[in-house]
Parts: C-alpha cells; structure tokens; sequence
C-alpha cells in the first residue's frame, strides 16, 4: 500500500515527463486486475483511457496545455454519468444503461487531465451502509476480505485503499462516503450540500446527495474539490464557491474545538473511543481549546433521516418504470404489469423496503405525522447546528461508532444496519461539511474520526483536518 | 315530471373552472429544449431531462416567471414572494420522471378576480390561485395496434394552471369567463393562446344545488375542454344531467367526465375511488422561488393594455358593445383604433369601428387571412379614407370598395379611388348636364312628382347615380333636381 505520491507530485511529474500518462494507467489497471478478487470494481475501461492516456501523452510533446490533474488516474462510483461505459448504478434495473451525457464532477476532473479508468462498486442506488445491497456483489474490505468495506461508496473508498488508483469520487447521502472511508482507513470528504453539482449523478435523497472525494491525504482532498467545487447552470441547488481550497495546515492553537457528546455513546466500541481519545488529547496538546459540546437534537437525527431518505428516494426512482431506458419485463402484458414486473424484477429488497417506506410517510393521511414531523425536526437540527458552530471552529467525533463488520452480520437486520448511520447523517440532513480521517487501527481494522464545520467553510475545516491528520 | 325550464329554476348551478395555459417561453419550462412543439416530429424536442434520464436536474427557466408574474397581473392577482415547487407522483407512459413537478400549497399567484360582462351586467369571478407547472407529453393510441406511442416533445412545456372560485352561476357565465382568460392572456402576450393546439385547456367542476340552498351538491369535473362553446355547452349538459338526475331520487358521483363533441354530451370516465394519492411533497431539486419586489413592480410598469382598458378606450370613443367585442378579439384590429390620432372625433372612431367589425372581417374570412401577417391596414389610411368621405370625394359605397384593397395593401385610398374612377362629380357643371339629360328622357316622372307622386323623385336620383357611373354625389344630386324640378 501506498504506492502513490501525492496527487499534485504526480501531475507535476507527468508535466515534467517523469512519468507517462500511459504508465500511470496501466499501473492503475494492473493495480485493478491484482484486486480483482475484493470486487469494488463494477467495469474498467481499458482501452478508452489508454487512448486518453495517449492523447495527453501527444499533448506534452506538442507542449499543449494539459491541466491541473493530468495523467492522474482515477475511478468513479458507479451512479455518475460517464462516457464510454455504462453506469448502473449496481443495480439489475439499470445493467447495459449508456448514459448520452457526463456528471459535471466527471467532466471537471477530465478537463484537467485525470484519466477514469473504472467504475467503482456500491450499495445499489447507494442504499447501504456496507456495499452488501449491490446487484454485482459485496466489497470485501482490504485490510481483511472477510469484512465490508463501508457503503455506499465500498467501492470507491476500497480501490483508494488498495491503492488501484490515488483518488476516486463518492457520493454521502447519509455517511455513504464517510463511513467507508472510515471502515478501509482512507480520507473521505463530505462537503457543504450544493458545493459540487450533482447533475449527472443518480439521485438518491437530493436534498441530501452530495458529491465528494476519497483521497489517501487531506491534501489531495483540497486539491479534488478545488478541481470540482462550484456552479454549473445545471444544478439549482449548487453554492458559490471560495476561490481556492487549496491551503497550508491551520495552526490549532486557540481554535475551538468541541467534542459531541452524543457521537461519543451509541454503544461506542471501547477501543474506538480510546483512539479518538488520544488523538483529542494530542489536538489539546496542540494549543486547541477543547470542550464536550451537547446537541440534544442528534437523538433524533437517525429517524428524522429514515422518513426524509426514504421519501425522496421513492420519487427519484418513480422514473425506472421500464418504458423508456433501463430493465422492462419482458413478460409484462399490459401497462400495469410492465410497472410491477420492471421494478420488482430490478430492484433488489433493500430498495423495496426504502420505496414502501418512502411511499408509506408521503401517503396523504401519514404526511403530517411523519414527513412533515421530519422536516421539523431537520430545521431545529439545522438551527441548532448553526448555534452551536458559532460557538466552535469545528466539531469532532467518531466517524463510526465501531470498526467495520463481518460480511453478512447485519444482512438481516435493517435496523442494525441502519444504525450503522446515526453519526454520520447529521451533516446531511444539516448541510454542514464532514471529513473523515484515519485515526489509527483496532484489533488489526481501520478508525476513523470526523470533523465538522459551517456549511460553507469547507476550506477552513479541510486546513484544520490537515493539522490533525498529522498528529 | 317537470319541464327542463322548471328543473332549472328549481336547482341552481355552480361552476368552478381550472384553466390550464401553455406560456410562450422559447424554451421548457425546466430544460433549454425549444417550447414550440406545434410542428415538430415526434420526440424531436427533447432533452436528457424532458426524458427523465438518471442523473438529470430540472432548472428552473426565468423567463416563465416573468410570464406567471405578467399573467397574475392580468388577473389582479397577487404575486407571492415566496412560492415553490412540489412533485405530484404518479404512473402513467407520457410522465417520463414519475412525478410532475408542479406548485402545491405555495403558488405564485393568489386571490385574483376577472369581470366578465353579460349583456352589460358585470360579474366579478374570483381566481383562488395560479401555479406554474411542466405539462406531461403526449400518447397516441393507433387503432387496432396493441402499443400506445409516447410523444414527449410536449413534456416539460410551462403550464400556467389558474383556477376560479365556484363563483359561475350560469353556462354563459362559463363561458364568458373562458373567454376572459382567453383575452386577458393574450393581451398580456403570455400565450400563443392557439385553442387548436391545446394551447387553452378548460376543466369545468359542475355542481347543482336546490337554489336558495346554502350548501353546494357533489360535483362533477369535465375534463380537457379546448373551446369557450364547449365549456359552455358542457356545463349546460352538466347543468341539466344533475338537476334531472337529482329530481328523479338519484344521486351526482363525484368523477371525472369528458365531453363527446359528437354526440353532444358529458361521459363517465374516472370515478373518486379511482383517484390517486399524489403523495405531493417540496421538490428538493428546485430551491424555493424568492421574487425581488422591483422585478414584480418593473414587469407592471411593462404592462400592455389589457381588455379592460381596451373596453374603456373604445366605449368612451361611442363604439357600440357588439363592436367592441369583435374588436378585442384581435389585437391588431384593436391597435388599429388606437392608434388613430389624438383628438380625432368619435364619429370618424364609431364609422372606423364599424368598418373594422364588418367589412374587414369579411375580407378576413374570405381570403382566411392570417390578421399578423397577410393584414396591410394602416391606421393613416383608415383615416384618409374616412376624410374621403366626409370631403365628398368620394361615396360611402365607395369607401367599401377601397376598404377591400387597402385591407391588403398599404396604398393611399385616394391613389385607388382615382384608379377605379370612384372620385364623386363635383364639377357642377358636369353634374348639370347629366341631370338636365335625365330630365329630359323621363318626362314621365316629371309629370308624376308634380301630381304628388314622391317615390319618382327617388327614380329620378337613381337614375343619375347610374349615368354617374355611381360618382354622383346623392345629396348634390338631390338638391339640384329639386331646384330644377320647381
């Protein structure tokens, strides 16, 4: 492990000729085939980026501008729009689907130069917590293929831990990046709600969707979002964006740090508390001033998330009906059959369970008592978020509330399962931004601790989680 | 048994109208796809978004704010500060995402009123709300086949639903309230108001009651209406139905009906237990509309004339009711009066009215004219023609004659009237000699109106109006025979 430089060392080098676009592609495809057997790969594309490769080999000679990433391989999760591949969001109703156009993040990124070669495994529909919901199989985790590797995005923290590729992108609806950052021991950022466009990307909760990357280092985390942060025209939901993200580390001396409490219990595994413990110890010893922070509210992030999550999710898969793209029965004799043959054939249980219960809270009669109830509760979380980051300069806490878990454990048990997210949602369902880093290991498995800030100050939080990475 | 006249003095009927109107943006309401779907192939119109691909966002086109704003304006609406968009749910081929995004509990248009006016009595029409939303595409069903085609060209094209408190009582009112709308949009320029393509919908939500009573009976809604006829003839229909329904003991389902324009009638097509759950929620997609008080108050000072100023106008100006509505109905002809002179007298605007709401429409129907482009009249000519006459230089019949060519030409009437030789006699003595020619050849009727005999006299003008060639001035004419005839 940790055969890459840093991402900005490795276009550089490209840019000086110290490396080739073409021999960064192949050692992230063979890199691919040697991991095959963890399965965070959905599908590789080979050739196109070889042929990518080639061009912006054809570049340098001629002298050509070629961008900030260029020759920089990378893998995206497999509900961004690519060209030249299919997406599918691991799920049997969208198998062979080619998409006419590209995510804006993809797009960014390849108009500096990174080169896709793969796309990565996840929870169908990125619904998990463990990559087990995926129609293409669970991702095993890399420190030990016996366990998950974290979902949504298992496929995309997995191939940056088993350093197939430098960076990759995710997407955190509920934890869906953090969690399995946390889980294969690698930086996983969720960034303010609207900071990177979505266009392009499958919806899963849109006003909880955000798009984000998974790096080896805060560094290159900086240096990701600086490349994909920012409007587009496409996204009505998206923010304005700071000019740069790219900073030095913040110094911690005098900064607010608040510890919450209620991330701190939830059956908090023993030895993960002991890690985030020392490593609040060190941010103390660093200068920082460090309190235990309560917000009462977070009790009901998990269920405020369940009624929101699900609600939304049940109207952004309305349109996976099989009449115009996608799985459609071919058994189906009329209309309504072709609705009910389409999505039960192609969609796995776990999304099944998430429609009816999405379906159930916006039914007229249970609106007022749950999806509304929700969305009370979601504005207090926000106010009271905001109350309190105005007190702090950031928040810190376990990203998980354990280390990851044995393949199917909780396979059968939902509700186990989807408490695997109750530290994690509170940052979507306020908009805030969230990073997780590793913190060291337990019992031979990866921590991770996550830090909290303002929505909006995305630059600040990514300079102070660089100070604590190091400690 | 009772009389048809009886059942409907013995039930009163109530009438609520939903209108829905497709905005003349240049594109989709959520997409940069062009809006005119008029005539254009089968899903040639459509983007990833129309098509409700994964991954695709809807945003939001301005320009259809603009025309809400410019329409709830029309209606002496207020402009909500803050509305937004929700998503109704449900499954159907021409609904490509499984949802209409469309505006629930916060529209942008609240609590107007249109006056409509039936033989000069007024009533006032509140307008509950107005919310935009993207109309569904279109299914083709071909006989015999066993699929159905999808269209979506039409999918994501701006709708304008505005919709009117039950305060309709008769089916003219139905009707003249349609029309309303009709005038108000396209005066307000915020449709192509095209009722041919739909661009017009009318649903009609009929009820009856026992009249004088206080409450109101179950109501039916008649679906999909594309003309102010049918509107009204479908509330008639309604009207009746329910009232002789109730008389008999039955009772009114509430459902959904459809009008057979062949057979002249209203039909069950969906009763209230089939109706769906919409499961309306906030579209997250779209962030809540926040309008700046400046854009609303730039947008009114923008403002065209609207038919109600247009009525005004054109009654201060002595123009008769029945003109007056056949005016409003074309802007340009509408635009041709106004644009007449300030300070012009009302008799030259009554004579110019009349022209407009007979001769020229009969020029526009018999060459079916399209009124924006194939209409050449100018208001410069309307009025040299009308100085025409009142300078004697030419007849009133006349003025017809060249009213049918500068209908279609921007030529000076007098150029024409020279051409087609239409330029009265008013050299007298020209005039003489003709009538001194008359006299002499008709010593008859000379003879006749000396014995009292008046209709002669009568004989005796035609005459000269046909020596004349129909040039003559009647009354010159008139006044020197009865000199000469003393």
């Amino acid at each position: 492990m940790g055969t890459w430089e840093n991402i900005d060392v490795i276009a550089k080098k490209v840019r000086n000729k110290k490396l080739s676009p073409l021999e960064l592609v192949n050692k992230a495809i063979n890199n691919a085939k040697q991991a095959k057997e963890f399965n965070a790969i959905i599908s590789l594309q080979e050739d196109v980026a070889m042929q990518k490769a080639k061009k912006i080999d054809e570049k340098i000679q001629n002298k050509k501008d070629i961008g900030r990433l260029a020759g920089v391989p990378f893998i995206v999760k497999d509900n961004f729009m690519t060209f030249g591949s299919e997406t599918t969001a691991a799920s049997n109703i969208l198998k062979g689907y080619h998409a006419p156009y590209q995510s804006t993040a993809v797009e960014r990124l390849e108009s500096e130069g990174a080169i896709l070669i793969g796309k990565a495994n996840l929870d169908a529909f990125a619904c998990g917590s463990s990559t087990e919901n995926s129609d293409f199989g669970v991702v095993k985790n890399p420190h030990n293929p016996e366990y998950v590797a974290g979902g949504s995005s298992g496929g995309s923290a997995a191939v940056v831990a088993l350093d197939v590729v430098p960076f990759s992108l995710g997407t955190d609806t509920g934890g869906s990046i953090r969690l399995p950052a946390s889980f294969c021991g690698v930086v996983g950022y969720k960034p303010t709600y609207g900071l990177v466009s979505r266009f392009g990307v499958i919806a899963l909760a849109s006003s909880l969707d955000v798009v984000g990357p998974i790096t080896s280092s805060v560094e290159d985390t900086q240096l990701i979002l600086d490349v994909i942060a920012g409007k587009d025209g496409k996204d009505s939901t998206a923010v304005d964006r700071e000019k740069s993200y790219i900073t030095d580390e913040e110094s911690l001396k005098g900064k607010r740090v608040g510890v919450i409490k209620q991330f701190m219990e939830h059956g908090l595994d023993g030895e993960v508390r002991n890690l985030v413990e020392n490593k609040i110890n060190k941010i103390t010893q660093s200068g920082a001033v460090v309190e235990e922070v309560s917000l009462p509210i977070l009790d009901e992030a998990l269920a405020c998330y369940y009624i929101i999550m699900p609600a939304e999710l049940s109207s952004n898969l309305a349109r996976y009906d099989g009449i115009r793209y996608g799985h459609s029965s071919s058994s189906a004799k009329s209309i309504n059959e072709t609705y009910i043959k389409t999505r039960n054939e192609g969609f796995s249980s776990e999304l099944k369970r998430r429609i009816m219960l999405g379906t159930f809270v916006l039914s007229s009669g249970y609106y007022d008592a749950y999806y509304k109830k929700a969305q009370l509760v979601r504005s207090k979380l926000i106010a009271d978020f905001e109350k309190t980051l105005s007190k702090y300069d950031v928040l810190i806490g376990p990203t998980a509330s354990t280390t990851a878990f044995k393949i199917g454990k909780n396979i059968n048990n939902p509700l186990q399962m989807y408490l695997m997210d109750i530290i994690t949602v509170a940052a979507n369902l306020a908009g805030v931004p969230a990073i997780s880093i590793p913190i060291g290991m337990s019992v031979n498995m990866p921590v991770g601790m996550q830090i909290i800030s303002k929505q909006k100050e995305d630059k600040k939080l990514l300079g102070i989680a660089r100070e604590m990475e190091k400690l | 048994m009772l009389t048809n006249e009886e059942l409907l003095e013995k039930y009163e009927l109530t009438v609520g109208i939903e209108c829905h109107v497709q905005l003349n943006t240049k594109t989709k309401l959520f997409s940069g796809v062009s809006n005119d779907a008029k005539n254009a192939e089968p899903n040639t119109l459509i983007s990833p978004i129309c098509f409700g691909l994964p991954g695709t966002l809807p945003y939001l086109n301005k320009e259809a704010l603009r025309l809400a704003i410019k329409a709830g304006l029309a209606l002496n609406a207020e402009i909500a500060l803050y509305s937004k968009f929700d998503r109704k749910h449900y499954f159907y081929p021409d609904l490509p995402k499984g949802y209409q995004i469309s505006q629930y509990d916060e529209p942008i248009i609240k609590n107007g009123y249109v006056d409509v006016q039936i033989n000069s009595e007024i009533h006032r029409i509140a307008i509950e709300r107005a919310h935009l939303e993207e109309d569904a595409g279109k299914l083709t069903h071909p006989s015999g086949a066993d699929y159905t085609l999808v269209d979506l060209n039409r999918a994501g094209t701006p709708l304008l639903e505005i919709v009117s408190k039950p305060d309709i009582h008769t089916p003219a009112q139905a009707r003249a309230y349609a029309r309303e709308l009709y005038l108000l949009m396209k005066y307000a320029s915020v449709s192509d108001v095209d009722l041919y393509h739909g661009n017009m919908r009318f649903d009609v939500n009929v009820s009856v009651a026992l009249s004088g009573s206080k409450e109101l009976g179950v109501r039916t809604e008649i679906k999909n209406l594309n003309s102010f006829m049918n509107v009204e003839k479908a509330a008639a229909y309604e009207y009746l139905r329910q009232s002789g329904l109730i008389e008999r003991g039955g009772k009114v389902v509430q459902e959904t009906r459809g009008w057979d324009d062949a057979k002249q009638k209203t039909f069950s097509q969906r009763s209230k237990e089939e109706a769906h759950d919409y499961r309306y929620f906030p579209e997250p997609d779209i962030p809540p509309v926040r309008l700046d008080r400046k854009l609303i108050e730039e947008i009114k000072s923008q403002m065209p004339m609207l038919p109600h100023d247009a009525r005004i106008f054109l009654k201060d100006r002595g123009i008769k009711e029945e003109n007056i509505e056949v005016i409003l109905d074309q802007p340009k002809i509408l635009d041709l009066i106004i644009q007449l002179p300030k300070g012009t007298s009302n008799n030259i605007y009554v004579r110019a009215a009349n022209w407009l709401s007979n001769e020229v429409q009969r020029v526009i129907s018999e060459n079916n004219f399209d009124i924006d482009k194939d209409l050449n009249l100018t208001a410069e000519n309307l009025l040299r023609l009308s100085d025409m006459i009142d300078d004697g230089s030419i007849s009133f019949t006349a003025s017809k004659e060249i009213l049918e060519t500068i209908v279609k030409k921007d030529v000076d009437p007098k150029k024409i009237a020279e051409e087609k030789n239409l330029i009265q006699i008013s050299d007298n003595g020209e005039l003489d000699r003709i009538i001194e020619e008359v006299i002499k050849s008709n010593a008859q009727a000379i003879d006749d109106i000396k014995s009292g005999k008046q209709e002669a006299f009568g004989f005796l003008i035609g005459q000269v109006m046909k020596k004349s060639r129909g040039r003559a001035n009647p009354g010159l004419v008139s006044k020197i025979l009865k000199e000469k005839i003393k």
